[in-house]
């Protein structure tokens, strides 16, 4: 349970990673909260040459709020962003509390968990739900990957061997918009085994002015639920509306079923969670109204 | 490469040699010889190895001693005054919150911190930390209890030494 052994390097600033990382392309990991690299060097199932440790780079420990997105710096952890989310993105909030546990929380950060590309995890859900991006520096310079392009497999993303997500964004709702999360786990901070996220906002009429759905554990990356969006959008909502597209999202969905749960049993778990979480999100608009 | 590591543990300024892949647990066990800091699953999930990194509570297999220069660590060792036990660890004594004891500086060192945080925890609230450690003996229940007993007895004081 130790690591095999690698060269580290531990730069200042962006430009030096960046650097390090054209170097040393493929043989090189990048290491920032360590809370789910780590775990596979000590068991050996990720054997990098080079270890570049970014938690020395001063510039990407940045917070900013900008025309309606939060920017998150690839330094951020989990337990900062939280505390800052508690008011102003309570969505954010809720998904950061079932992310493992406080002692997790407080070293692994938002863009790791992101980059690292968990299907199961939370925060990759939470940046499809949330219109979000990353922001991905390399040789060749920057570009911006939104979320629906990012995820494509697995601990898998269209991130390339040389690049640093120097950031990732969220879009902050409208402050009338409502929300839901829920996830089904083992116990608390355990990896869900399902889970979703839904936003909701009305237009004077009272109309889904626009829907995100987006969930968790349900296949080999997080799935935006477009079926029940479609269905919502520019309709009044209703509890029937609401479970009909619930299901519309989950018959989409194609999970595997595993030791922990069959598929079967995933599809059904993420129709009620789907349909809770929109549920909550329409409560939500009404109380806001 | 070795590399010399200096740090503040437990109030007092240390230094040791540490290769780039020696977590911040074997280095507290091995080479400060801090063996309070328990292994178990040495990747993240048990929460035997929890201490505070700067006041707040890390899993010290998943980080590099490395990265600790310069950091102030805190580890079951540094929870005690210079006689008897914490408040912590006395209420842990008075309702058996351990039998083997294995999980139990972890435990400590994550509760001492949460305690601060939230001086009057549910009881609800106490199983979801505790969701972060694993015991294999006690089935929690005792652990639930020493703590409520440390928060709400009349020795509720948890202030954690300065690191």
């Amino acid at each position: 349970m130790k690591p095999a052994p690698f060269e580290y390097l531990a730069p200042a600033t962006i430009v030096e990673t960046v650097a390090a990382l054209a170097q040393h392309g493929d043989d090189a990991k990048v290491l920032a909260g360590g809370q789910s690299l780590v775990p596979m060097l000590n068991l050996r199932l990720a054997r990098p040459a080079v270890l570049v440790d970014i938690n020395g780079v001063a510039e990407l420990d940045h917070l900013r709020e900008a025309e309606g997105r939060v920017h998150i710096g690839a330094l951020k952890r989990q337990a900062g962003v939280e505390r800052w989310a508690g008011a102003r993105l309570p969505l954010m909030a809720e998904a950061l509390r079932a992310v493992g546990h406080a002692a997790i929380r407080n070293r692994g950060t938002v863009a790791g968990s992101v980059a690292h590309a968990d299907p199961a995890s939370e925060l990759p859900a939470l940046l499809l739900c949330l219109d979000g991006a990353a922001v991905a520096r390399g040789a060749a310079g920057e570009r911006v990957i939104p979320a629906g392009e990012l995820f494509r497999a697995p601990l898998t993303t269209s991130l390339r061997p040389d690049e640093l997500v120097t950031e990732v964004r969220f879009s902050v709702p409208r402050p009338d918009a409502g929300w839901g999360f829920a996830e089904v786990a083992r116990r608390h901070g355990d990896f869900a085994l399902v889970g979703a996220a839904a936003l909701l906002w009305l237009d004077d009429g009272g109309r889904v002015a626009g829907a995100r759905l987006a969930l968790f554990g349900v296949g080999g990356t997080p799935v935006r639920g477009s079926a029940a969006e479609a269905l919502l959008t520019d309709q009044t909502p209703s509890a029937e509306r609401i479970r009909e597209a619930a299901r519309a999202a989950a018959a989409a969905l194609r999970p595997d079923g595993d030791l922990h749960a069959s598929a079967r049993y995933r599809s059904e778990v993420a129709a009620v969670l789907a349909e809770r979480t929109l549920t909550a999100a329409l409560e939500r608009c009404e109380r806001a109204a | 490469m070795t590399r010399t590591v200096r740090l503040t543990v437990n109030g007092q300024a240390r230094e040791g040699a540490a290769e780039p892949r020696l977590s911040l647990a074997d280095f507290l066990r091995e080479v400060l010889d801090l063996t309070g800091t328990h292994l178990g699953c040495e990747h993240g999930v048990c929460g035997a190895c929890t201490v505070l990194l700067d006041g707040e509570p890390i899993r010290a297999c998943l980080m590099l001693a490395v990265q600790a220069a310069g950091r102030s660590i805190t580890t079951v060792e540094g929870l005690a005054p210079a006689d008897g036990l914490s408040p912590l660890q006395q209420a842990f004594q008075d309702k058996h919150g351990l039998q083997c004891g294995y999980c139990t500086p972890g435990i400590l060192v994550t509760t001492q911190a949460f305690l601060r945080q939230n001086p009057s925890p549910t009881r609800e609230e106490i199983r979801e930390m505790l969701a972060g450690n694993l015991c294999r003996c006690t089935g929690y229940h005792l652990i639930v209890e020493a703590i409520e007993a440390a928060a709400h007895g009349p020795a509720g004081t948890h202030a954690p030494k300065p690191a």
